[in-house]
């Protein structure tokens, strides 16, 4: 039984584990020693102590991007859940026998479809969608007399332009993913509650909510990771790499920008140290605030 | 009198209910039927707007009236955009690299898992927990460093580079999901295979592998629309001199669309986009319900 048992182990996890220790732990763990050196992406490097980290404290577009991480990070979640919800709630209404809502099932394949495209994809399509002339196809279903919207142009407007498609592209999984998890609730609970009487907006937040607690924390913590890194879409759709004038400027743009444009690859790796911390606390304190005795169904 | 009070409490209990089942859903599925509707409508809208106007002319284009039929039918622009904009070597760049990345991804993931899953030795939760670590943290940040291990490697702007890469980050999530898949399955058939002299290596291809169906296609799915849909590795590492031949589909229509800004052949960008599309929409009509299943697999208990 024993007879080659290490060989085996040793033999199955040496290669993934090298790939994964090279490309993925040796990354971050120069990421920190990088933070410290005055790299420029190409050739040697001198240590600069915490100079870069100092640098990033007196970047206002550091604390501008920072802001619309913040925003994208509450917004992008709240926004896709509720709307998730509420069509896996109409979708589901009418009860598992009944088959749901009629057309449910196209529903359901419709909504879905986005996520199977890349936001690189996605992001073209609606730079176009939101194009600043009749081009565009919002503005070209405008009447003619209207003054043609900026939207991506415009200052005011062009950060809400890219939540928008975060949001269009995330709600459909979110909505299949919460008809399973509404799927799995006893029916018997909802006809219990339906005899006492309750109304459907009751049946929603005294069963199907707290039922649903543990998916929502998972959906929170993938649209959380979605909208930190908002890169494709603001890399191909805003005007100069998060603009105009840095209103859809964001961390990992910021990231891309100094380690491959402006040679700032030290630089560049401070901002990676920063978010790491940053995520952490963010990870720590999700779990926390999210915590709840889970619902026995 | 008695029956005569309890018959009619009974009647309106009955009359109570069927009223306030009617009530409780017949308003509902008007609100329903409009919001699905116009949902339905704003996720295929840009969908259809996009196709629509592959087949226009730039005159078309900016007249307006995104959802008007183009004047003619004319396949063109596909095959302009196919051969000139390189759109065709993009595809095949990118059914490459994924083909290749992602079936290494699912042979070295479910290698470490079984072993992470199924025996018992030093530094076992260890090695989990690294794996598992690199789902916290985004691909973005730690950009800087990376490009330099694979410069540094000579991997710069080559596919084996890419596929490594596309590998190692891969292999969270898949390990992650394939130990708590390999735990469930049951230890008796393993046992019964051991005692009849089947060797480690034979257990797993022979007994596991096939008992874990299911959860292999379903992260298998879950790997081919991730990388496929990569964008910022491919731009990190694709770059230098001639690496325009080397791109992945995401890549080649990114730079058409900033390309298209100063030559105006937006035709063309609509015609690629169009080609970037169709195959999903053709590959989810077939496997739609593994799809769903697949992707939401790894959410939900």
């Amino acid at each position: 039984m024993r007879h080659g048992k290490y060989p085996f182990i040793i033999g199955f996890l040496v290669v993934p584990l090298a790939l994964y220790l090279v490309f993925v732990v040796g990354a971050y763990v120069q990421m920190f020693q990088l933070s410290l050196t005055d790299w420029s992406g190409y050739g040697g490097f001198t240590y600069i102590g915490l100079e870069n980290f100092q640098k990033l404290w007196d970047d206002p577009v550091f604390w501008i991007a920072l802001r619309h991480n913040v925003y994208l990070l509450i917004a992008m979640p709240i926004i896709t859940i509720a709307m998730a919800l509420f069509f896996a709630f109409l979708l589901n209404s009418g009860g598992r026998k009944a088959g749901g809502v009629w057309g449910s099932k196209v529903y359901r394949v419709i909504f879905f479809f986005p996520q199977l495209l890349a936001l690189a994809i996605v992001a073209v399509i609606f730079g176009r969608v939101f194009g600043s002339d009749k081009s565009g196809m919002i503005n070209g279903l405008l009447p003619e007399s209207w003054t043609p919207w900026l939207f991506l142009a415009d200052e005011q407007w062009a950060l809400t332009c890219i939540l928008v498609v975060l949001v269009w592209q995330a709600v459909g999984f979110y909505v299949v993913l919460f008809s399973a998890g509404m799927g799995s609730i006893a029916e018997e609970i909802y006809e219990a509650a339906a005899l006492d009487g309750a109304t459907k907006v009751t049946l929603f937040f005294k069963i199907t909510l707290p039922l649903l607690w543990d998916t929502l924390q998972v959906a929170w913590v993938y649209l959380g990771i979605a909208a930190f890194d908002a890169f494709a879409l603001v890399n191909i759709m805003s005007v100069n790499h998060g603009g105009p004038d840095n209103s859809t400027q964001v961390l990992s743009m910021q990231i891309y920008l100094n380690a491959f444009q402006n040679s700032q690859a030290g630089y560049a790796s401070a901002l990676g140290v920063v978010l790491f911390f940053l995520t952490l606390t963010f990870a720590a304190l999700t779990l926390r605030v999210t915590r709840r005795d889970a619902v026995q169904a | 009198m008695t029956d005569v009070a309890t018959t009619r409490a009974a009647a309106t209990k009955k009359s109570a209910r069927t009223t306030g089942k009617q009530r409780r859903i017949n308003p509902l599925n008007g609100v329903a039927h409009v919001s699905l509707f116009l949902w339905a409508l704003a996720t295929a809208g840009p969908l259809i707007w996009v196709v629509l106007a592959s087949f226009k002319n730039n005159t078309e284009i900016f007249l307006g009236k995104p959802f008007a039929l183009p004047e003619s039918f004319s396949f063109k622009t596909y095959a302009d955009a196919w051969s000139e904009a390189h759109i065709g070597q993009y595809f095949l760049n990118s059914v490459f690299v994924v083909a290749v990345s992602t079936a290494g991804t699912m042979l070295l993931g479910s290698m470490a898992a079984y072993v992470l899953a199924r025996y018992k030795f030093p530094g076992n939760r260890a090695i989990y927990y690294l794996f598992v670590s690199g789902l916290a943290f985004p691909t973005f940040m730690a950009l800087a460093p990376l490009f330099g291990i694979v410069q540094s490697l000579g991997l710069l702007n080559t596919f084996t580079g890419l596929i490594l890469v596309y590998i190692a980050y891969s292999l969270s999530f898949t390990v992650f999901f394939l130990v708590a898949f390999f735990k469930t399955l049951p230890h008796e058939i393993d046992e019964a295979a051991l005692v009849d002299g089947a060797g480690h290596l034979r257990r797993f291809f022979q007994i596991m592998m096939p008992m874990a169906k299911s959860g292999l296609i379903s992260i298998t799915i879950f790997n081919i629309v991730g990388q496929w849909n990569q964008y910022l590795l491919p731009v990190v590492i694709m770059q230098g001199a001639g690496a325009d031949s080397k791109w992945v589909l995401t890549q080649g229509i990114a730079n058409i669309s900033t390309s298209a800004g100063y030559h105006a052949e937006w035709s063309t960008l609509f015609a690629a986009l169009t080609l970037s599309i169709l195959p999903m929409i053709v590959v989810y009509a077939i496997f739609q319900r593994q799809i769903q299943a697949g992707l939401t697999a790894g959410a939900v208990k």
